[in-house]
């Protein structure tokens, strides 16, 4: 079990969609456009009209890495597991793993989806893995 | 009359035992280091009224102060990672010739070898957004960071492995006429891509080294510089900037604040890089050491692997770069940035012996800090 993420005010909403399945992300009324890490402001235009907006879940792999020690002791019996840059479809980008395909099979551009793993202290993680 | 010479000048450098100095605190290493730059310059600590360091837990600039004796007009504790400290030439430029202070000391120092304190997944208070949205996926930090954004470059312009395995290769030539370095047994291409992957594409031989190690360096204005032991090694040129600080947010994944810092510095000193004679470029793994030399405009973008892999950063080379080893082989502890800026100094001012560059008179020092996230460009050349 990776270590357990823990919310922040600005961050709440996106771990409570994910302990539904979902991938939520801010958008910038003004800009239109998202805002990815959660923040309080836009950091293009500085408006707090924010609002939470329920994404598609897909997405590409932008960039990958096939990580072959572990970050944390808890961790050591995922090796090798894959850490990535995931582009999503609506247009922002974030980090996340690959999962349910062998780490070598991996291609940057490889369209993939988003799915859930279960942490512990009732937490969904969003990973990502091949789209159908 | 003639304009007051507003030029700034390092007249002092010095350096710790490095490698596993098991006997030292970080401020005994410090001191020795304040002790070996202050006796390079032939100055006194009383002399020194501005203090310029970082990577202490906490208040740097203070407890260096307190610790050594040394009462400053002017602190600043900065936390730019590597890039630190061409940053702190950069600012210490800016204070003195503000007048907020005349001879600046720049120290910085870390036991993180003895201490096994090095984490591979970082050490991430839970407070930063990296902490819930970065770590639970298990990056190395900063290897992993790095080995996405190398990642990209293999695929958007078609970088090798072998290409980048060749700059520790160079590396590791220059080392190997550096007596003090850490790292001074030869190494090939093959030797180093069959080094364990840990990061993919980033193997172990890629990586810096994690070392003990303080150093010091003294800055003040051309004309206090005049009379001292050496001749004075002049800031051409300077330039900080920065684009991000987590990776995710990187908005260009093959591109840093480099081309912004090395503008910058290049255009103040009026120079470009084809009038470099050695360079310093960071080598926290050796895709830094790549991206930087196309940022900073030595080649095109996408041209590093070509650019490198003719042994162009060895002995020998058009370009003798890290010619101490750097962070790949001679020392790296936590930070190599001042390390670089004493390097560049040394090899200026001559006399090094296997690892000397011929006639070197413009120097170019790169430093970046945290994962590509903050870059400081120095260009240093002769009064």
């Amino acid at each position: 079990v990776p270590p357990i993420p823990r919310p922040s005010p600005d961050t709440a909403p996106y771990w409570n969609a994910a302990r539904a399945g979902e991938l939520h992300l801010q958008r910038c009324r003004p800009c239109d456009r998202l805002v990815w890490y959660p923040r309080v402001r836009c950091h293009r235009c500085g408006s707090d009209d924010l609002r939470w907006e329920a994404l598609s879940g897909d997405g590409s792999v932008h960039a990958f890495t096939i990580v072959h020690r572990a970050a944390d002791p808890d961790l050591a019996d995922a090796l090798p597991y894959v850490v990535a840059l995931i582009e999503l479809a609506e247009g922002a980008r974030l980090m996340s793993n690959i999962v349910d395909i062998h780490p070598d099979a991996i291609r940057i551009g490889m369209p993939v989806r988003v799915r859930v793993r279960e942490l512990e202290g009732d937490i969904l993680l969003p990973v990502f893995g091949p789209a159908e | 009359m003639m304009a007051r010479d507003r030029r700034i000048a390092i007249v002092g450098v010095g350096e710790s035992r490095q490698g596993s100095v098991p006997d030292r605190s970080v401020l005994g290493l410090q001191s020795d280091a304040v002790a070996a730059a202050l006796d390079d310059a032939g100055l006194a600590r009383s002399d020194i009224d501005g203090l310029f360091c970082t990577g202490l837990p906490k208040y740097s600039a203070l407890l260096a102060a307190e610790y050594h004796g040394i009462h400053p007009r002017y602190l600043d504790s900065t936390e730019a990672g590597g890039a630190s400290f061409a940053l702190f030439v950069e600012h210490a430029a800016a204070a003195i010739r503000a007048g907020l202070c005349e001879t600046a000391l720049v120290v910085y120092g870390s036991v993180q070898r003895s201490e096994r304190r090095r984490r591979l997944g970082g050490d991430v208070p839970d407070t930063l957004p990296q902490a819930q949205l970065e770590v639970p996926y298990g990056p190395l930090l900063p290897i992993s960071a790095y080995a996405l954004a190398a990642n990209r470059h293999m695929h958007e312009h078609g970088t090798t492995a072998e290409q980048l395995a060749q700059i520790a290769v160079s590396t590791r030539e220059w080392a190997a006429r550096n007596p003090q370095a850490q790292k001074r047994t030869p190494i090939t291409v093959e030797e180093v891509l069959a080094s364990p992957m840990i990061s993919s594409p980033i193997h172990r031989e890629e990586i810096c080294l994690v070392t003990d190690g303080a150093g010091a360096i003294i800055v003040t204005s051309l004309e206090r510089a005049r009379d001292r032991r050496h001749a004075p090694v002049v800031a051409l040129g300077h330039g900080v900037a920065m684009s991000h600080y987590t990776i995710s947010q990187m908005p260009d994944l093959t591109r840093t604040a480099a081309a912004e810092s090395g503008a910058r510095a290049f255009g103040m000193a009026g120079l470009t890089p084809a009038d470099v004679d050695v360079a310093q470029v960071y080598d926290s793994f050796t895709y830094t050491v790549l991206v930087n030399l196309e940022d900073l405009g030595f080649c095109a973008k996408g041209e590093g692997g070509a650019f490198v892999e003719d042994g162009r950063l060895g002995p020998g080379g058009a370009l003798p770069t890290n010619t101490s080893g750097g962070g790949l082989a001679y020392t790296h502890p936590g930070m190599l940035g001042i390390f670089q800026v004493i390097e560049a100094v040394r090899q200026l001012r001559g006399g090094l012996g296997d690892r000397q560059v011929p006639d070197a008179r413009i120097a170019l020092v790169h430093g970046t800090g945290g994962v590509l996230s903050v870059h400081a460009t120095l260009l240093l050349g002769p009064g």
